[in-house]
């Protein structure tokens, strides 16, 4: 189980350690540090170390190492996603997950990190439950607290932690009762030179944002369902009944949380809402080199793109560049040697263009590496994967939600190589 | 207001400030205090100095002051013992309180203090909290007896807290199940008796309900534990499956790859035709895929596992290759692992679109990722023919691009190409040789310096090249040294008249300058061979090598058994048994996958038919063992190398004495010895056997032969022996079939003799046989020759010639053989002992003094002594089995000494 976690910041100092078993040194990091020195860039750290009495898993992730020791066989995913759920509780409460905002709460944190975790064994780490007894900051309640010398403990037993449904708080109490859910789509793709998809998938979630008083028991279902033979769900998705009707039926969680995500990947069902005509050249003997993208509507299903950006990671012989764009502003950063194209909103009628000329490292040779374009951007109200929700129902309550459906197309990793 | 505000007061006073506040009359006052005193100790200060004040704190009705103070009684109790029996009333009266969270915080803080004064008085209340009305204190109780056994394991048994928690496996909240599952597995792990879980059917059937209403980390505990349990037969594997199966679309990660775990293991269970096998294993493909969309760190261990299933189930994920294409911004790590998985999936169908993905990552920024995606590219040549040429064309790109370490990296892999390809792809070589002058890397300077060796006659300039290595010879690594002077002997075998001088100045710098004895041994094995017999030494040197295969990284096969018994877990990351390196490991028990037992009326478990549509999991590096003494190859060779030193030692210590070594075989592969009385029949192995992977039984030898014409001068019967045909498959068990048969070697060749009776009424027709993977790889080299259909009471006399070239699996007797035979009727199995002697080959003499010293050689724990009794032959024979009817044995396998003299035995007898 896990024994020890050690918060590290992207400068390599341990700002806050919590052992949940005996007190591991935290000389013990410096194996990890040893880890991060050899991979340079911090992602690139591997998540499961060896040391000689302990194992160090570790994620990375809004520039903080989360790091566990380890003493016995325990399985990595389970302390990998635990660390990530301690990552989004931290974000849940304070809104960030940043080291100031973690030492600026560091009792709540202490308090999170010890109610979260019994000798190891996950105790509460169901949100819901936590706010229960461990009331997240805000300004108001700390005005209070100062004033009246309440506390920002619960003294009451979470009433989740022991029914069948431990994801929700009992006693909801609502004026407005409503439901959102939106089905966010992000689509990974890999184009090749030709513009030919190497790879493409979608990874969609359903976000649901419910307030409902009591108990309510929804039902959530979809005019075509037969697109999702890839989900996984939210613990309180009857998985029966997806099984055999197709439907989400489910006691929700009180307030924000992800209810199902899916993946689409069969290559035909799979829309590229964009293709990207680009060329970048480097002369041979010269010092310089020549680039030119283009960006045009490709299946958007009469919808509109907007946010459109492109990232490009110059070879490192890159010095300057020399561009112009007919839309949205283009900048070069001389250290990270990062192009971004911010474009905007796509007009089918007059295409986006950026050209212009590349100025290398005098005397450099010619670079051997062919930079991938990064591309970003969002589609409004459209599910590429043509995903629709048909109705949601509720029963169990005798009052009437106001319910809502938003859908999104976003590009995930949508890379373009040339 | 933040805390922040708690780390400012840095100043000298610090310790003595705080304390002041923690005394402080007013109880706001105090909870600041607690609170900067919890804040210095999460930053790692020390406060234990503070100790009684805080403690003094304790007594209060306010829970978060309550819990502020816990959490400093749990860091700092083990520094102050005698403070925190100050705490130990307190505790005993919280157990007391009526507010369940109160009860359970308190039994929960005192599990933590690890300070044996307290937990003496932690007993009872545990006890009481074990069987409290409210789950959540049970629940909480459990978690303590595993924090109790840790601190004092003796005393948790002596109070029967390990039956209470055993008890609350049928508890009816399943959270309390769940933790009782557990705490019992943690305990298990430093427990000597690890059975502590009794997995029985009602045991079982409460878990799966559990674990349908447990919260996610509930359910990869009852998950890993369902996973240790052996379901009595596949019906019960098959409602297990079931149930479980829906995990696989859980939002937990380590909630999905247990439950893999589970299914990965039971699938043994299951008859591999029926319905829901098949359907069981489409289902297992999505959830893996989606671990992919995972943060990287999720990916990189569903990575690792994926690289054993696809080892052992390659057809789970066979059609999705593409989700393991990498992506620029993917860590390294990533990267890495995707593209050994890219490599193992690639086949004919796919390797366009992976040959096109490997050059497009030869040109990425990340060296170490260019290297391997260059050296994938190698092993897709190896692994699929038909891409052979493709993926040669394409390395060939890449040296163009004139980029160091992509063309040295080139050059090692079309080494490997060239020794799977002999003599296809020579066109190339002018190219490789243009760019000798890049080559800085010792890797990639012998993978060149062997092919210009190799191929030195199609070379015009090869003595020139060669030459420009030897200049600076005592600046090179020991592997461009060692290859070097093996090219070097080779070009002068083929082009001896302009390359004298060039021989022996290499051979006298290996041998004069040289302080490695590799090398010194090696020169002087030349030296000698060259000097005595050329003719012997271009046998010996330019010797045909065998092929080399695709399959040098897969993971021995029982290893990846256990490994697949331990997915989601460490051992599945390091690819290593939890006993490599799990510290104390007595309580780690190597886990075994189930076995399936064919419930037919088939004399053979498991269906061999079926088990042999298998891919090969042997890595055949066997195979490279015949060329050992002409080629460093790159990858460990992991059979013992001793021998050929050995021979070469023998050779130079008896050098005065003796002409040189008859080299029969030039075989450095372990050679088992076989004595007989007062005389030496030395034998080798042959070339082409693949030993497996266990110490392997390299049983082989002509011994027989000899042993013959050794002690009674009878002639060379080409023949050897063959046992009577004995009846192998009853009629009364195929249906009407009935096989008789025997194995015999004639003419350096294996044959299974067989006679096929038919005893039914109807015609039979449309045979064909297979055997299963068995120790000595032996299989059929031709179809069975029965053309023409079998007529009702018909017979007909066969003879199946077989080699020892098939996948290698170590059987249990160890000559057992397991033989399908199909027919129109049906299919038959059955399993026969190969007797040892079809193995032994007739070259296989040795000369004396080579014999003993490898005879010494072999430890004398491997000696083993067999009495010969009842020795047929007649009385007025004066053989020398006659005179000594004992048999000395030495092997370096040991279990195969049995068989050998149970051979022998039998030959003498009859």
């Amino acid at each position: 189980m896990i024994d020890s976690l050690f918060l590290i910041n992207h400068s390599g100092d341990i700002f806050l350690e919590k052992h949940w078993k005996s007190v591991i040194s935290r000389s013990v990091c410096d194996y990890f540090f040893e880890a991060k020195e050899k991979a340079v860039d911090p992602e690139n750290v591997a998540p499961v170390l060896q040391t000689p009495h302990h194992y160090l898993i570790s994620i990375y992730r809004d520039k903080i190492f989360f790091l566990s020791a380890i003493q016995t066989e325990v399985p990595p995913l389970f302390v990998i996603e635990f660390l990530h759920r301690v990552g989004d509780t931290f974000l849940d409460y304070f809104g960030e997950c940043s080291e100031t905002v973690i030492k600026d709460n560091v009792v709540i944190v202490y308090e999170l990190l010890e109610e979260m975790l019994d000798n190891g064994f996950p105790l509460a780490t169901e949100s819901n439950v936590l706010k229960e007894m461990i009331k997240p900051p805000n300004i108001l309640r700390s005005v209070v607290n100062t004033l009246t010398g309440g506390s920002n403990v619960g003294n009451t037993l979470p009433t989740g932690q022991l029914s069948n449904v431990p994801w929700r708080r009992a006693g909801v109490k609502y004026t407005n009762n409503e439901a959102y859910f939106d089905v966010i789509e992000e689509i990974d793709a890999i184009l090749d030179k030709s513009g030919t998809t190497v790879f493409a998938e979608i990874q969609g979630v359903i976000e649901a944002c419910v307030r409902l008083t009591g108990m309510p028991d929804l039902t959530l279902s979809f005019m075509n369902p037969r697109l999702l033979d890839d989900v996984s769900f939210h613990p309180c998705v009857r998985f029966k009944r997806w099984e055999s009707e197709r439907v989400l039926s489910f006691i929700p969680p009180d307030g924000n949380f992800t209810l199902m995500s899916y993946q689409v990947s069969s290559q035909n069902l799979v829309a590229i809402p964009v293709y990207v005509k680009q060329n970048i050249s480097f002369l041979e003997a010269g010092s310089c080199g020549r680039l030119d993208i283009t960006i045009g509507p490709k299946q958007t299903m009469g919808k509109t793109v907007e946010g459109l950006m492109v990232t490009v990671h110059m070879p490192k012989a890159v010095l300057t560049v020399n561009l112009t764009a007919t839309q949205g502003t283009h900048t070069y950063d001389l250290a990270t040697k990062v192009l971004v194209w911010d474009i905007g909103k796509l007009n089918p009628q007059k295409l986006p263009n950026l050209r212009g000329s590349l100025s290398m490292q005098p005397g450099a040779p010619k670079p051997e590496e062919y930079p991938s374009l990064n591309i970003d951007l969002k589609i409004q109200q459209l599910a590429i994967s043509g995903l629709k929700v048909s109705r949601l129902d509720m029963y169990g309550e005798k009052y009437k939600p106001f319910k809502g459906v938003k859908y999104l197309t976003k590009a995930g990793k949508f890379q373009v190589r040339t | 207001m933040t805390d922040s505000k708690y780390f400012t007061t840095n100043k000298k006073g610090e310790i003595f400030e705080l304390k002041a506040e923690l005394n402080n009359e007013k109880k706001e006052k105090r909870k600041e205090a607690v609170k900067k005193v919890i804040a210095a100790m999460t930053v790692g200060k020390d406060v234990s100095s503070l100790f009684p004040d805080v403690v003094n704190c304790m007594q209060t009705d306010n829970l978060e002051l309550k819990k502020l103070v816990y959490l400093y009684l749990m860091n700092y109790a083990k520094s102050q013992p005698d403070m925190a029996i100050m705490a130990v009333n307190s505790f005993v009266k919280d157990c007391e309180d009526p507010n369940p969270l109160i009860r359970a915080l308190a039994v929960r803080t005192m599990g933590c203090i690890r300070v044996d004064k307290i937990t003496e008085y932690l007993c009872e209340p545990l006890r009481k909290c074990l069987k409290d009305e409210d789950p959540y204190v049970r629940k909480t109780a459990a978690v303590c007896v595993a924090k109790l056994h840790d601190i004092n394991a003796q005393m948790v048994e002596d109070q029967g807290f390990l039956d209470s928690l055993r008890d609350l496996i049928a508890d009816s909240n399943p959270m309390v199940v769940a933790n009782a599952v557990a705490a019992l597995s943690e305990i298990s792990e430093s427990h000597p008796n690890s059975n502590l879980l009794d997995l029985n059917p009602q045991n079982i059937n409460k878990l799966l309900t559990a674990l349908n209403e447990c919260t996610e980390w509930g359910q990869i505990f009852i998950l890993d534990c369902l996973s240790n349990y052996n379901p009595k037969d596949e019906r019960e594997a098959q409602s297990i499956c079931e149930r479980v199966t829906p995990r696989l679309s859980h939002a937990n990660s380590a909630v999905v790859l247990s439950a893999v775990k589970v299914l990965m293991k039971f699938l043994e269970l299951l008859p591999k035709d029926s319905d829901y096998y098949n359907m069981l294993l489409k289902k297992l493909s999505p959830p893996l895929v989606t671990l992919l969309s995972g943060e990287p760190e999720v990916q990189y261990v569903a990575l690792r596992n994926i690289n054993l299933i696809v080892q052992k189930r390659p057809e789970i994920l066979k059609q999705e290759i593409k989700v393991f294409f990498v992506k620029y911004n993917d860590p390294i790590y990533v990267k890495l692992e995707k593209l050994d998985i890219m490599i193992r999936l690639a086949s004919q169908a796919n390797i366009a679109q992976v040959l096109a993905e490997l050059k497009e990552y030869a040109t990425e920024v990340d060296v170490d990722f260019v290297r391997k995606a260059v050296r994938a590219i190698g092993r897709c040549a190896i692994k699929v023919e038909q891409s052979a040429e493709r993926c040669v064309s394409t390395l060939l790109d890449l040296i163009q691009t004139k980029v160091n370490y992509v063309v040295q990296e080139a050059i090692v892999v079309i080494r490997d190409i060239f020794r799977k390809y002999p003599n296809k792809y020579e066109s190339i070589i002018a190219t490789l040789c243009e760019n000798l002058d890049s080559l800085d890397e010792p890797d990639a300077r012998a993978a060149m310096i062997w092919i210009v060796g190799e191929y030195a006659e199609r070379i015009d300039n090869a003595d020139e090249l060669l030459e420009s290595f030897l200049e600076g010879f005592h600046d090179e690594s020991t592997q461009v040294q060692l290859t070097l002077l093996t090219a070097i002997v080779k070009l002068f075998l083929k082009k001896p008249s302009e390359t004298q001088e060039l021989v022996q100045q290499v051979l006298s710098l290996a041998t004069q300058d040289s302080d490695n004895p590799d090398l010194r041994d090696r020169g002087y094995i030349y030296w000698r061979l060259l000097s005595t017999d050329p003719v012997t030494a271009k046998e010996v040197v330019l010797s045909e090598k065998p092929l080399i295969s695709e399959e040098t990284d897969l993971i021995e096969p029982t290893l990846l058994d256990e490994l697949i018994c331990h997915i989601g877990s460490l051992a599945s990351v390091y690819h290593k048994p939890p006993s490599a390196f799990v510290e104390g490991s007595h309580g780690v028990h190597r886990k075994h996958l189930p076995v399936h037992i064919d419930t037919g009326e088939s004399p053979v478990s498991g269906g061999p038919a079926a088990a042999m549509d298998q891919p090969h999991v042997i890595p055949s590096q066997g195979d490279l063992l015949g060329d050992l003494l002409n080629l460093d190859l790159g990858p460990p060779v992991n059979v013992p190398q001793v021998s050929s030193m050995q021979m070469g030692a023998v050779d130079l210590l008896g050098g005065g004495l003796d002409s040189l070594v008859s080299l029969h075989a030039h075989s450095t592969a372990p050679v088992n010895y076989i004595y007989v009385g007062q005389n030496f029949i030395p034998s080798s192995v042959p070339s082409t056997f693949a030993p497996s992977p266990t110490p392997a039984p390299q049983a082989a030898s002509s011994g027989l032969n000899d042993l013959f014409e050794l002690s009674t001068g009878m002639a060379i019967t080409t023949g050897g022996y063959a046992a009577p045909k004995a009846v192998w498959l009853p009629a009364v068990k195929a249906k009407g079939l009935e096989i008789s048969g025997t194995f015999s070697r004639r003419q350096g060749h294996m044959y299974m003799d067989m006679t096929f009776t038919n005893k039914a009424l109807q015609h039979m027709a449309d045979f064909a046989i297979q055997f299963n993977k068995n120790s000595f790889g032996v299989i059929p080299t031709s179809p069975l020759p029965i053309h023409t259909p079998l007529m009702p009471n018909q017979s007909i006399d066969i003879s199946l010639p077989l080699n020892t070239i098939g996948p290698v699996m170590k059987m249990d007797p160890l000559n057992n053989l397991q033989v399908a035979v199909k027919n129109s009727i049906d299919v038959f199995y059955f399993s026969v002992l190969i007797p040892l002697n079809i193995f032994f080959v007739e070259d296989g003499k040795m000369e004396r003094q080579v014999f003993l010293a490898t005879w010494k050689d072999i430890p004398n724990e491997n000696e083993l002594q067999y009495q010969i009794k009842d020795c047929h032959l007649n009385a007025g024979c004066n053989c020398v089995p006659c005179l000594f009817p004992q048999l000395s044995l030495k092997c370096r396998a040991p279990e195969v000494s049995q068989y050998v003299y149970q051979m022998y035995d039998s030959v003498l007898k009859n």
